[in-house]
């Protein structure tokens, strides 16, 4: 197995590092809680939730909060796998 | 190579990882003036039932473990009170001030976790306790209080900082042990919480506040 296999494209970005931690320790998180977990601008977070929405990484939840819009987002089954994959092959790669 | 590069991505992900889901703004320093609170409501109380002692006729200077005098219940209840409203008014403004130190906010996700987790073990304790003193058991009241204390620090202890899970580990520990000095219960109180929360809270100070 080569050196690289496992490390991941879609996760080669400290922003979307961030949102799939995030969303590896806690069941779901809304925008705002990922916005101000990550320190960025809402565009910039939005880009990078719709590239990890596309890979299907992550599930968006719109709903209604007190009559406001709310947004949440939780990762799926296979971007739990995925990234758990990317932290070994991480791992591996600094482990020699 | 990218070494460094994967190095810093993977404490990127640790640090998210405990950032989003632990509240890390505990101060260290609020478990040290808990522990003095604590030692001084125990003196207060001491004298206390020393002097109730005294007019009682009792020559012993330990306290008698069944006081079942009512104004004495309620007096020692008002000076755990008090003890009780100090510590948690500095741990959260000490921990106010740490957590905007750090750029984070008091009321977030994960304290809203770490203080229901904390208080339901907590207000179950109170209220046994409080069933306890109806049937006059004070025996057990002091066991009781610091195993469940213990319970709700080790409960806390995945939602906050992982030392809080030792502390309860040794409240329980010490709770277990007061069953069998039902007229010590003062002095345990003492050692619990007033002395584990400065040991522990020294701890968390020096490991994380300075």
């Amino acid at each position: 197995m080569g050196l690289i296999d496992g490390i991941n494209k879609s996760f080669d970005h400290r922003i979307r590092l961030g949102i799939m931690s995030v969303l590896m320790v806690n069941d779901h998180m809304d925008f705002t809680g990922l916005r101000d977990l990550l320190e960025v601008t809402d565009g910039n977070l939005a880009s990078h939730l719709k590239a990890l929405e596309k890979e299907a990484y992550i599930a968006v939840e719109k709903r209604f909060l007190n009559r406001k819009p709310n947004t949440r987002y939780t990762a799926t089954e296979s971007g739990k796998k995925a990234f758990k994959n990317h932290i070994n092959a991480l791992e591996r790669l600094l482990g020699d | 190579m990218d070494n460094d590069k994967y190095q810093e991505d993977l404490s990127e992900i640790r640090a998210m990882m405990a950032r989003s889901s632990r509240f890390l703004s505990l101060s260290g320093l609020a478990g040290v003036l808990a522990g003095l609170y604590a030692l001084a409501g125990a003196a207060v109380a001491h004298f206390q039932i020393t002097a109730f002692n005294q007019s009682q006729g009792f020559d012993s200077a330990s306290e008698n473990p069944g006081i079942t005098d009512d104004t004495m219940v309620v007096r020692l209840l008002a000076i755990a009170l008090v003890v009780l409203l100090l510590a948690v008014t500095t741990a959260i403004w000490l921990s106010y001030r740490k957590a905007r130190k750090n750029g984070e906010k008091l009321w977030t996700d994960s304290s809203r976790r770490l203080v229901g987790n904390f208080l339901i073990p907590l207000a179950t304790g109170g209220l046994f306790c409080l069933a306890l003193l109806q049937y006059g058991y004070i025996a057990l009241i002091v066991p009781a209080t610091l195993i469940f204390y213990g319970l709700s620090c080790l409960n806390a202890s995945k939602y906050t900082l992982g030392d809080i899970r030792s502390l309860g580990l040794a409240q329980i520990a010490l709770g277990l042990i007061a069953t069998q000095f039902a007229g010590y219960g003062l002095l345990l109180w003492a050692i619990g919480f007033g002395a584990f929360h400065i040991l522990y809270g020294g701890m968390m100070y020096f490991k994380y506040d300075k």
